[in-house]
């Protein structure tokens, strides 16, 4: 999988693309904690419309980026999720905690 | 009930193997003739047993990982993933949302995953064992013209 990012006015938008598994999400949490660390951004995009595959190593990841933003006193949510990585979320119930804002271009 | 159809995979509990293991039960489910979202749901319930496989039944040694997927009469695609790792003490406990021994980057949420995708879930283990899922799930007869 890729990670890429873009800054813009205190947002950091997280574009996650290809399969995000446990084999990848080591890889995934080390870039992304650098790119926290060096925007400290108030809010934080998790957009997931590229994201083809994800399972429960995704929840964890995050619920991490999720933890992490609110050290700093930021926000993180999800957006752009296509049905199969949206199922996981809504099957792990992370959508009580965290905000998931779907589109209809993406279902 | 009847077998029409089965393949056997081992593999080392190496995580780059996690991608292929999804990829080739997709492929081997596919004549079954299955919804998008439905091999959606059986790619998410083989990721999540063949990596609870990898990243807790060894972690000392590097196992193996054994996968079997069978086609049953009336269109019944079983998955049995197998390990002989460390095995579960309390199997119940473990099936609990949440529930992981595992550190931040775990969710505990593999076994709750792969209870709501598929229809069938079984955990079978014995400590200093070994332990086996078997997950099945009845594909959707599709209507042709
Ligand atoms: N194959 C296995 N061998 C040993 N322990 C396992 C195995 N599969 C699952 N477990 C145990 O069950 C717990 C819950 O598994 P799961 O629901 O997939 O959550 P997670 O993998 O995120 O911890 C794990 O943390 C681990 O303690
Ligand atoms: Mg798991």
């Amino acid at each position: 999988m890729k990670v890429l990012s873009s800054f813009r006015e205190g947002r950091l938008t997280l574009y996650l693309k290809g399969e995000l598994d446990h084999h990848e999400a080591a890889a995934a949490l080390r870039h992304i904690t650098r790119t926290l660390d060096d925007y400290l951004p108030r809010d934080c995009v998790i957009d997931l419309g590229e994201l083809t595959f994800m399972d429960s190593s995704g929840i964890a990841l995050i619920l991490k980026i999720c933890r992490l933003m609110s050290e700093t006193g930021g926000r993180a949510w999800v957006e752009n999720a296509a049905k199969q990585p949206l199922k996981v979320i809504d099957a792990s119930g992370i959508d009580r905690m965290i905000k998931v804002v779907t589109t209809k271009a993406s279902l | 009930m009847k077998q029409l159809n089965y393949i056997k995979l081992d593999f080392p509990a190496r995580s780059a193997n996690e991608g292929f293991a999804r990829a080739a039960a997709a492929a081997f489910a596919a004549q079954l003739d299955p919804t998008m979202e439905e091999l959606g749901d059986i790619r998410t319930a083989v990721s999540e047993a063949v990596t609870n496989a990898i990243v807790h039944a060894y972690p000392d040694t590097l196992g193996d990982v054994h996968m079997r997927l069978r086609i049953l009469e009336g269109n019944v695609l079983e998955i049995v993933v197998r390990d002989k790792g460390r095995g579960i003490p309390d199997v119940a406990r473990a099936m609990e949302p949440m529930y992981t021994t595992g550190g931040e980057e775990r969710s505990g949420m593999g076994f709750t995953i792969m209870g709501s995708f598929m229809d069938g879930l079984r955990v079978r283990s014995a400590v200093g064992r070994g332990t086996t899922v078997t997950m099945s799930k009845r594909i959707s007869a599709k209507v042709r013209a």
